[in-house]
């Protein structure tokens, strides 16, 4: 095709754009150099055995997991309903509520962690992980829905109608058809949420009150000049681990086409 | 077997099921046939319990269905989709209803078995289901339905997602299997053609209200409206005039046909969609003579050939018959076997059309 | 289905829908609502700082006040500079992996795009600070290879906000792009073509207008929340250039001034909602016209 070349190149030039900070690094990671700076000086790992000697950022990454745990189960279960919901019946007002419970996709998080912040403060609720995981589960609830409508909206609604019409109750054929059908579905759910909840900063900032998360916790080593080899080491683990769970969704999600005997195509949104 | 009273549907505002009355009895092989949004696959959904109805009563075996969920109903359904489920093998999809059934592993399988040969599907058993092709699907899902034993087998467009060739072999291979098993199949088309080659009786379904309710030939010969006429095969229509009406029997005047006497059972009443009298015939029952050839048919009309279409076996001539007054009627189609000895004629030559008045219809 | 049923089907489909709207009504709308009445309430110094009442003071207050003003706008501007960047630059992408690769490589070329904006946010915006910093990645070599003497100053200016938020945004803008693009039925083109159209007038008539709604989404999805960026007028801006979400933050914990926080957040909520109900319309009548 003509053109094609010169498309292809500025399509390499922009994965380059999009891959630039992050090839960066693993470079500054293991580089022994106490300045993020060129030149290199040489090779260590030290930085990651100060990260794992780390006692509050060991506490961080307890946190962080607890709350993406929590939050991707809380988001993904209440997903379901919804992807259901809106797949599968049709009732006046639907538009609107889905609109609504997809809404933080687009909302500025700012405003969705200082209203939260407010309405805690003035309820008196104190700041914890909880209230992290209160604000990561509406944040991360649109993800799912969007991942699970995918996966529900690729059934025949006649399955479910065959095994009810074949002797089953509405509650067993949705476990014994639907359930197994969407569970890849369901499980790149629960990764993209946890992925999300693990990076998210702006409402861990506001609401975790004293308990540190990974990005508070990287945030607040930022200003420390000292402190920015050993987050390297931990971005670079952090990237590292994203990506084998983008990967593990990935595989799901065409799992679970292939055995619709559908092809694979589209993203993970 | 199956009764529909007086049976309502609405969906909101829109009223899907306008007053069914109908009955299929056992061992019938039964069509539901309209158009698309005519509202026979609503009404074969209602039977099997997947749609509440709004008002009427649905029995089956003289018994109330009101409060009988689809689960517990006596009837079976092949999906339009086949709806076979893909994470199972073909085994375990025929075999999914008898999940609650007490009979042991053994005697369950060996059901399947049986279900799987019925079908045409032994030693199928164990492979994938989502990588069966169209009519295998199709077969697996018949099995599905037929292991459980229904009174009544419903199939709602199963032949549409084939091709022709498949279409017309599952045609005869279902009339075969309902023979054999000898329980009620419902069937909902929109192909006149597949109604006709496989059903006892009809219900031709126009805007949710059953338009005619007959066997094949009497639907194909006397169409109760022109609609009807319309939507089954090809029918010709000519306007009439009705000059006198006598003992049951009504003579009209039909430009390019002349007068014709017709006898009460070739007079259609309930013509709600035309309000003039309109004479109708099919394109078979008139003979093109070509070439002096003899014919068994009592009248003759001259006309002039206006369009050919050559279909192979047949040839279908679009003529426009001289009105007796110097003028021509609009084309009607008449559709000719070509045999041997009988040649293609060519547009525009005149010709003679043979007919009988036996074949007519009138609707008024 | 066209029709709407008001019956069983919609009873499941609100009990199914319930929990879910309910959360949000909840941990979402609840909150919203009561920013919104706290807008409307005097200040107090004091514990709470909030003094119950209805007062357009705050709003007053906020709209008087030139410093407000001028960050309100420089938001917007930089989110609007964003927007276009991030949108102009994704186009040709989503329209090479739609229309150039071949299928079977598409969805890896998907998850190529989409990976680097799973990995930590705020990993990345720092990043970019270590690229563009005095002696940065970019400082480094201009300096090294001897194009410039003197490092040259990227850090705490606009177009680093744009270029940092550019790529964070990325995805954002290409998946609604992509997702037009691939609906686009490939033989419009070819009638296009087959019409004599160039492949340009082509692009222009029939492929650009098409792909339109995936535009105006890609649009909608990177502006909105651009405008609420805490993390990289913090980081990147170094507090220099700091924009609404840093002001909100400041009035509300800084200062502990509820009431005009609030009316802040509001206000801010809704010069979002005007623009882009602006853009939208505009974008609508452009439509039109060009149909």
């Amino acid at each position: 095709m003509k053109g094609g070349g010169l498309l292809r190149s500025y399509a390499v030039l922009y994965l380059l754009f999009l891959y630039a900070p992050i090839i960066l690094l693993p470079l500054f990671a293991f580089n022994s150099g106490t300045i993020i700076a060129f030149p290199l000086r040489g090779f260590t790992t030290d930085w990651f055995a100060q990260m794992w000697g780390n006692a509050t950022l060991r506490r961080a990454l307890f946190n962080s997991l607890t709350i993406a745990v929590s939050a991707s189960v809380l988001a993904t279960c209440l997903g379901i309903f919804a992807a259901r919901a809106s797949t599968r019946f049709n009732f006046p007002g639907k538009g609107g509520m889905m609109g609504f419970i997809m809404l933080p996709m687009v909302l500025p998080e700012i405003i969705v962690a200082m209203s939260l912040l407010v309405v805690l403060l003035g309820a008196g609720i104190k700041l914890s992980i909880l209230t992290v995981i209160v604000g990561h589960t509406l944040m991360c609830m649109p993800y799912a829905i969007a991942v699970l409508s995918t996966a529900f909206s690729s059934l025949d609604k006649s399955l479910e109608e065959a095994a009810y019409d074949l002797g089953e109750t509405k509650w067993s054929a949705f476990r014994l058809i639907t359930l197994p059908l969407v569970m890849p579905g369901i499980v790149s759910s629960l990764l993209i949420s946890f992925t999300i909840s693990l990076d998210e900063f702006i409402i861990a900032f506001f609401l975790a009150g004293n308990e540190p998360t990974l990005p508070t916790y990287i945030f607040s080593q930022l200003r420390f000049p000292k402190q920015i080899p050993m987050i390297m080491a931990l971005g670079t683990v952090l990237v590292a681990l994203s990506i084998v769970l983008l990967a593990m969704g990935e595989y799901f999600r065409r799992r679970g086409n292939a055995r619709m005997g559908s092809s694979a195509s589209g993203g993970l949104l | 077997m199956i009764e529909c009273k007086d049976v309502h549907k609405y969906y909101g505002d829109y009223h899907a099921l306008r007053g069914i009355d109908l009955t299929i009895n056992a061992g019938e092989f039964f069509s539901l046939l309209g158009p698309s949004g005519c509202g026979k696959t609503t009404l074969l959904r209602t039977i099997a319990g997947f749609e509440d109805i709004s008002s009427g009563a649905v029995l089956i075996d003289a018994k109330h269905m009101e409060n009988v969920p689809a689960n517990q109903r006596p009837t079976n359904m092949v999906f339009q989709s086949y709806a076979i489920f893909p994470h199972l093998t073909v085994a375990q999809n025929v075999a999914f209803g008898l999940r609650r059934d007490p009979r042991s592993k053994e005697e369950k399988a060996k059901l399947v078995d049986e279900a799987l040969t019925m079908v045409g599907l032994k030693g199928y058993g164990a492979r994938a289901a989502h990588a069966l092709s169209g009519g295998q699907r199709q077969r697996v899902a018949l099995a599905r339905a037929l292991i459980l034993k229904p009174k009544v087998l419903l199939l709602d467009e199963p032949l549409s997602a084939l091709d022709r060739k498949m279409r017309e072999q599952m045609q005869v291979e279902l009339i075969k299997l309902q023979r054999q098993v000898g329980i009620t199949f419902v069937l909902v088309t929109h192909d006149q053609e597949e109604a006709l080659v496989m059903s006892d009786r009809i219900a031709v379904m126009f805007d949710g209200q059953i338009a005619q309710l007959d066997g094949p030939e009497a639907l194909y010969a006397r169409p109760a409206t022109r609609r009807v006429a319309d939507f089954i095969g090809v029918m010709n229509f000519l306007p009439a005039t009705i000059l006198s009406e006598a003992g049951g029997i009504v003579t009209a005047e039909v430009p390019g046909l002349g007068t014709v006497e017709l006898p009460e059972r070739q007079i259609s009443r309930a013509n709600p969609d035309d309000t003039a009298p309109t004479i109708g015939f099919r394109p078979e029952t008139m003979t093109l003579v070509i070439g002096g050839q003899t014919h068994n048919q009592p009248r003759e009309t001259e006309a002039t050939i206006d369009e050919v279409v050559y279909y192979g076996d047949m040839t279908y001539y679009d003529l426009r018959l001289d009105d007796g007054a110097g003028g021509k009627t609009k084309p009607v189609r008449i559709s000719m076997r070509n045999v041997f000895g009988r040649d293609v004629q060519e547009v525009g030559t005149r010709a003679k059309l043979a007919w009988s008045p036996g074949s007519l219809v009138l609707f008024r | 289905m066209a029709f709407l049923k008001i019956d069983r089907e919609a009873r499941q489909g609100y009990s199914l829908i319930a929990p879910p709207f309910l959360y949000s009504v909840l941990v979402l709308a609840a909150p919203l609502i009561t920013i919104l009445i706290y807008s409307f309430f005097f200040y107090k110094t004091g514990y709470s700082s909030l003094e119950p009442g209805f007062t357009l003071q705050n709003y007053q207050e906020l709209w008087a006040d030139p410093i407000f003003r001028a960050i309100m706008q420089r938001s917007l501007w930089v989110s609007g500079l964003v927007t276009v960047v991030t949108v102009a630059l994704a186009f040709p992408v989503a329209y090479y992996v739609s229309f150039v690769v071949a299928p079977e490589r598409k969805a890896l070329w998907l998850f190529l795009i989409t990976i680097p904006f799973w990995t930590s946010y705020l990993i990345r915006v720092f990043l970019w600070k270590v690229i563009m910093e005095q002696n940065g990645v970019i400082n480094s070599v201009l300096v090294g290879t001897g194009i410039v003497e003197n490092p040259v100053t990227m850090l705490r200016s606009v177009g680093a906000i744009v270029m940092t938020l550019a790529h964070a945004y990325a995805p954002f803008a290409i998946l609604p792009i992509f997702v037009a693009l691939e609906k686009i039925d490939r033989s419009l083109l070819e009638a296009g073509r087959d019409l004599g159209e160039s492949r340009l007038m082509t692009f222009w008539r029939v492929t650009l207008p098409l792909a339109m709604p995936g535009v105006i989404a890609a649009v909608l999805i990177v502006f909105i929340p651009t405008v609420g960026d805490y993390v990289t007028p913090e980081l990147i801006g170094g507090g220099r250039i700091p924009m609404v979400a840093n002001f909100i933050q400041t009035q509300m914990l800084g200062l502990d001034n509820r009431p005009l926080g609030s009316a802040m957040s509001v206000s801010a909520m809704l010069a979002v909602a005007v623009v882009s109900a602006i853009f939208l319309i505009l974008n609508r009548k452009f439509l039109k016209v060009r149909q």
